[in-house]
């Protein structure tokens, strides 16, 4: 009953279905712009009535593609896995319906996600050669899980890479300088087995100015850069990059730890560059030369997202935006000035002929004279991003009567409790929010925003499913509410800003509060908790968070039942940072056969010993067991431990004061 | 680099019933209390918000039962570059090279020491090359062969001699700068030891 599939019958499919029954798991379901077929493994033999009843009742299917002798239990890694052993890929496969490799690999090259492919990857031998030949980007979440060698062996005709390196705290200065994830080592076979390669975008890495100087040089073909959170180069590195890369495209510079010596990289662009599409130098300090900038931004006609960055005046900004109207992506430079040399109706008009933008970020330093020119382009903006901005709530609100499409909204927790309201009032639409401190380390006389102002937003925002909210005082009362209200969230991220804060009204542990989120939000991905916590609040998560992908905890827990709980349940967990926690090696050695299924776990300044993550390092000998030392602690303890499943064994560069198990 | 200094705050005593849960690691009473007391001291003195120096960034034990209130590495968890963009005054301050026609502006929170600030003049003014003269730094023209020697005019009015006191200071107190010609600056010293 199997039907042959016809190359003119896979276009037109539209339907996807994952289907479980008592005998046959679903080994992957795939989608595409328009195919989907099922597979699946496990059967024995042919089961017809099974098929009968597949093609009855789905109609536009219109090719099922069986698989024997597959092992059942890889099945359920099968999403897991980010790198795969050829020996493990079963080489028995005996399909009833072979599909010609004209059609697979045309079919395959629509597959962009990098976990379908990976399910795609683990089919049989010879999809996992399809696969591997029709494959042009590669997703490396962790550097050290995989050795450059590795992954130019198996895919030999990649365009874009993506490399992400230090553990997620790095960002808050609890890695070490010198830890690692020095791309260099990356580059260097890169440029022999991918010379024509075009993007990279790196998160988290060590990228010193050779490595730039190296990726100019080597890449003919070099199109995008984006370096988000790395550190260890200066602009000397992106002279290299203006200057060598002909045909660059995308120059996406965020957020890094750079030594800014100075604008004149921008004015290394050769004149002959008109492809440029994507510019970001938000990050930079330096003042850059405005008549290169200008002539640059003039010729790329392409030219869709342009942040400048806070040297960039509003005369400036008026003349760019007049050269580049077509622009989706602004970030403006210092949003105010002290002599108005132009008035501010022209840039007002300025702002109306930008027809096309979505996104507006920036903004430093505005107040009520000059936020109101970017109000006609309001309307269909997406994403706006204010947390450079201290706007108040009245000026927060007055803009967002102008913003009806925002979906993404990014604040300062200046604009306070009003302003949130504002947003409930006026953004039904919104997805995302995000507010942060505007002074972190101020303990007294802070304003901020409350329980309040979440509850607000929640109630005019019933789309909302990403949060990321820094307050002083939040309640278990209020976070149910909230949830209630929008059960879609798929990423909440609540930092109570004062350590270990219980509910101030009910002076009770905020576990409640947690145990409200996981328990009425299905889609949880990821997790930030906060606040007064005991072991309660994991056992909910480990209990009802399900989809759970990402956990950050900090100074939570009583014993080492917290963590016990999170492992034990979760069964989708990928990554999991700890700080500050009373868990120990009894805890750490629960999760035993679950480390493998993880991309990474973080704990620093717990209770775990030397000894403890010797005996994991032992049995699991497919992941890295890191130690850092530090001069203070004592010799027995493991105060920060960073432990990750790897293909490519123990790490090569490790700095003396990492020490692998 | 930010002049935040950690605030010491009275915490009011604590009135959760749960007095026995503690941010303490348990099992670690006596020998963390004087290790994190040490530890606080140095990360109280050393905490670079913006910056990665410190290998030994350990996170202080903050514990509910002491009154003070301390920061602790890396939390409240805001990025290092989210706290360097949200400076809210920049200490931008006039830099006069003697001879030239106009006056530059340097920001001085964007340099973490002498050094950098040198090599920040360096490349604003790209005729310099820094020299160490006996342990002095000084600013070289080579074409011209003048040494110019960095001074600043303080909160008081006077005119200091770039590289005295600690950086922090520096900042704090430093109003505009004045690269002078070596003849005018050893004059000056000249002066000053007569005194």
């Amino acid at each position: 009953m199997l039907t042959f599939i016809n190359y003119r019958y896979v276009v037109k499919c539209k339907v996807s279905y994952s289907i479980e029954t008592c005998n046959v798991t679903c080994f992957a379901s795939l989608s595409l712009s328009s195919v989907s077929w099922l597979l699946f493994s496990g059967f024995r033999e042919r089961n017809t009535y099974f098929h009968y009843w597949l093609l009855s009742s789905c109609k536009s299917i219109s090719s099922i593609h069986h698989i024997m002798d597959l092992n059942q239990k890889r099945t359920r890694m099968v999403d897991r896995v980010d790198s795969v052993d050829p020996d493990l890929v079963s080489p028995e496969s005996t399909p009833m319906c072979p599909f010609p490799d004209e059609v697979l690999e045309p079919v395959l090259s629509l597959i962009n996600s990098h976990k379908d492919r990976s399910s795609v990857s683990l089919v049989c031998k010879d999809w996992y050669n399809a696969e591997r030949w029709s494959r042009r980007h590669v997703f490396i979440g962790n550097c050290y899980s995989v050795s450059p060698e590795i992954v130019v062996g198996r895919f030999p005709k990649i365009r874009s890479v993506t490399l992400k390196g230090k553990p997620r705290f790095s960002d808050f200065n609890l890695v070490p300088e010198d830890w690692g994830a020095d791309v260099y080592p990356w580059l260097s076979v890169l440029a022999k087995a991918y010379p024509f390669l075009e993007e990279l975008r790196l998160k988290r890495m060590a990228v010193s100015d050779e490595s730039l100087e190296f990726l100019a040089m080597n890449f003919p073909e070099f199109k995008a850069l984006s370096l988000l959170s790395c550190d260890g180069f200066s602009t000397d590195g992106l002279k290299a990059i203006a200057t060598h890369c002909r045909n660059l495209a995308e120059l996406d510079i965020q957020e890094n730890g750079i030594d800014d010596l100075g604008g004149d990289w921008l004015s290394c662009f050769p004149e002959t560059l008109t492809t440029l599409q994507v510019l970001n130098f938000a990050s930079l300090n330096s003042e850059v030369n405005f008549n290169d900038l200008e002539k640059l931004v003039t010729r790329c006609k392409s030219l869709r997202v342009l942040k400048v960055n806070r040297t960039i005046n509003l005369d400036q900004l008026q003349k760019l935006l007049l050269r580049a109207p077509q622009l989706t992506e602004l970030g403006t430079g210092t949003f105010t000035q002290d002599l108005v040399t132009r008035p501010v109706a022209d840039l007002e008009a300025t702002f109306g002929s930008c027809k096309n933008l979505l996104t507006i970020s920036g903004l430093w330093d505005t107040n009520s004279l000059y936020l109101p020119v970017i109000y006609p382009a309001c309307a269909s903006l997406t994403f706006l991003n204010l947390s450079c901005a201290a706007l108040r709530s009245f000026e927060l609100a007055m803009l967002l009567i102008h913003c009806k499409s925002l979906r993404r909204l990014w604040v300062l927790d200046t604009v306070g409790d009003m302003g949130l309201e504002a947003v409930g009032s006026w953004c039904p639409l919104l997805e995302e929010l995000r507010v942060f401190p505007a002074d972190p380390f101020e303990q007294e006389n802070v304003a901020g925003v409350t329980e309040s102002g979440f509850v607000a937003v929640s109630r005019g925002c019933p789309k909302l499913h990403y949060v990321l909210y820094f307050c002083h005082q939040m309640t278990n009362a209020a976070v149910a509410t909230v949830v209630q209200n929008c059960p879609g969230f798929t990423h909440f991220r609540l930092c109570i800003m004062n350590l270990g804060q219980p509910d101030y009204v009910t002076n009770e542990p905020m576990d409640e509060a947690f145990g409200a989120v996981v328990r009425t939000c299905p889609n949880l991905q990821r997790l930030a908790v906060s606040g007064l916590l005991t072991d309660l609040t994991f056992e909910y998560i480990g209990k009802y968070a399900k989809n759970l992908e990402i956990l950050s905890v900090a100074f939570a827990g009583s014993s080492d039942l917290g963590l016990k709980y999170v492992l034990g349940g979760c069964p989708r967990l990928r990554k999991l940072e700890i700080r500050d926690c009373p868990f120990g090696n009894a805890a750490l050695l629960s999760g035993l056969t679950k480390y493998e299924s993880m991309r990474s776990l973080w704990m620093s300044a717990c209770n775990l010993t030397m000894n403890g993550c010797r005996v994991l390092a032992k049995e699991m000998p497919r992941l890295n067991v890191e130690v850092m030392k530090d001069e203070d602690s004592e010799d027995s303890q493991a105060h920060k431990v960073y432990i990750y499943r790897t293909v490519a064994g123990p790490r090569r560069d490790a700095p003396p004061f990492v020490l692998t198990l | 680099m930010s002049s935040e200094t950690s605030t010491v705050t009275s915490e009011p005593p604590p009135t959760t019933a749960d007095t026995e849960l503690t941010l303490r690691l348990p099992g670690e009473s006596q020998k963390s209390e004087a290790k994190s007391t040490k530890r606080r001291f140095s990360d109280l003195t050393d905490l670079k918000l913006g910056g990665n120096d410190e290998s030994d960034t350990e996170c202080s034990v903050v514990t509910r039962s002491t009154p003070a209130k301390e920061r602790v590495v890396g939390w409240p968890p805001v990025r290092s570059h989210r706290k360097n963009m949200m400076k809210k005054d920049c200490k931008y301050v006039k830099v006069a090279v003697d001879g030239a026609p106009y006056l530059r502006k340097v920001d001085l929170e964007l340099y973490s020491g002498y050094q950098q600030l040198l090599c920040g003049f360096e490349h604003l003014f790209s005729c310099f090359t820094i020299r160490n003269v006996l342990n002095e730094r000084k600013l070289m023209d080579p074409v011209n062969g003048m040494e110019y020697v960095p001074t600043y005019e303080d909160k008081e009015g006077d005119w200091m001699l770039v590289g005295d006191v600690p950086w922090m200071m520096f900042v704090e107190s430093c109003k505009r700068i004045r690269l002078m010609k070596n003849s005018e600056a050893v004059n000056g010293s000249e002066l000053l030891e007569k005194c």
